[in-house]
């Protein structure tokens, strides 16, 4: 079986649409007993009470935010370097699942340090990291809306990406020794009590059912990509005729 | 080519006076403006300076950037350096450093008179001078970058603060921390010398990254 053959968008867009529901139903049912351990099983924390159940959604956001963005640079890299269309679509699809989460894991996060280190907004390396992130996906987004022509904005979203991937982790070290050095937050992240399995099973189960959620609307996305893109295409006249 | 890039650009700067001192003006306005905000305690002025002179550093050489390329992007200039059989390596290196020399440089040699006006002592004074001078050349280097990649877009004096200024994070992070680290009372030689690594690594990468986003935005 030749592989290469799903670089093409007319041959990937048929089979974007059958791999959808494989991962959307999926995900679908690992959300809800995800959930149902979450909230129904897992035993309420004795110093953090029953708050810190939004973790179960919050730390598979945080993953799923840096993962995304990495995944994001990867493809819009290949798309580069090797000119394959396809890559860089997947590039522009990924930016707006992984802004998301980003978003969505910076305010669980600020909905959990409310009741428990009593307020919405501390100045911790991990999340002033993460507010970066989320920075660098909205500039990565607005080049891409900035520019016309979708060939030139592959490639500009391309080398603000990979830009992007250097400095991650200089950002990253960067602000957690300017932490330091102010000595702001002395409040610990977790203060590692030994996780109870079923909240482990719970974070994990809900870990791969964002991860299979990811993939689901990337693939939806993808096809209103191609479908945007290629709209002159002598295949999609075919297809649709 | 590399030193008849940064003649010519300097001779056009030369011949533009007013868009550099509108930089600089741009810069001691920003800076003075935190005192009318805030209130004039000397105790609280002192301890804000590093990180306010070095956000009105960052904003101007915003200001500055989105001109590194876009005249001789207008004008052809560009496409012609682009096919000339120079490397474009160097192209770039010549015109960051003839924007550096002409915005940024008055900028850190106007820093300490603005330290004076922050109650700074003298030493803490050479810190801010020095890291200014390490720091902004890094910013330069990666605002090319972002010069480069909104060349010609709408909009692109709003996109390119967009792009750029998460990246300058690190660069504020290290430069507001040696001039704090010295009006503490403490060592700020690893803060200095970390500017150094990154100057060096942006010197290495950005001129390349910014050749590439030059390419894809003439082609």
């Amino acid at each position: 079986m030749n592989w290469y053959k799903y670089a093409s968008p007319a041959a990937f867009y048929p089979l974007a649409g059958k791999m959808v529901p494989w991962f959307a139903i999926p995900a679908a049912i690992l959300f809800a007993l995800g959930l149902y351990i979450g909230f129904f099983v897992a035993p309420t924390d004795f110093q953090q009470g029953d708050a810190y159940r939004i973790m179960f959604i919050h730390v598979p956001a945080a993953w799923m935010g840096m993962f995304l963005y990495v995944l994001m640079a990867f493809y819009a890299g290949i798309g580069w370097a090797f000119n394959a269309r396809l890559s860089s679509m997947m590039a522009s699809s990924l930016a707006i699942t992984g802004a998301l989460f980003t978003l969505l894991s910076l305010v669980t996060g600020s909905l959990w340090g409310k009741p428990t280190w009593g307020t919405w907004w501390v100045w911790d390396a991990r999340m002033t990291s993460t507010l970066i992130l989320l920075f660098l996906y909205v500039g990565f987004i607005s080049l891409q809306a900035a520019i016309d022509d979708p060939r030139r904005a592959d490639r500009a979203g391309a080398v603000l990406a990979i830009v992007g991937v250097i400095n991650v982790p200089i950002i990253y070290f960067s602000v957690q020794w300017w932490n330091t050095l102010h000595q702001g937050a002395t409040i610990r992240i977790l203060n590692k009590p030994t996780v109870a399995p079923p909240m482990l099973a719970a974070m994990l189960i809900l870990l791969a059912a964002c991860w299979l959620y990811s993939v689901a609307v990337v693939l939806i996305r993808l096809r209103c990509i191609i479908l945007e893109r290629e709209q002159n295409a002598v295949w999609l006249a075919e297809g649709a005729a | 080519m590399f030193r008849w890039i940064v003649l010519r650009d300097l001779t056009l700067a030369w011949r533009r006076r007013a868009d550099v001192l509108s930089t600089l003006f741009f810069f001691v306005i920003v800076v003075s403006l935190f005192p009318l905000g805030i209130g004039p305690e000397t105790q609280l002025l002192r301890s804000i300076a590093p990180g306010v002179v070095w956000v009105a550093a960052l904003l101007a050489s915003m200001l500055s950037l989105s001109r590194v390329f876009a005249n001789d992007y207008q004008d052809g200039t560009l496409e012609q350096m682009l096919v000339s059989p120079q490397p474009l390596y160097l192209v770039v290196m010549g015109k960051v450093l003839a924007q550096w020399l002409v915005s940024e440089v008055p900028l850190v040699l106007i820093a300490p008179l603005i330290g004076v006006q922050f109650d700074l002592a003298p030493k803490t004074l050479l810190i801010l001078f020095v890291s200014l001078l390490i720091g902004t050349p890094v910013l330069s280097l990666i605002g090319s970058i972002g010069a480069a990649l909104t060349l010609g877009l709408r909009g692109g004096g709003v996109l390119i603060a967009l792009l750029i200024l998460p990246l300058y994070i690190p660069v504020l992070i290290f430069g507001a921390g040696a001039v704090e680290a010295s009006i503490m009372g403490t060592s700020p030689q690893a803060n200095v010398y970390i500017l150094g690594a990154l100057l060096a690594v942006s010197l290495v990468f950005a001129p390349w990254a910014t050749s590439a986003a030059l390419r894809i935005s003439l082609e």
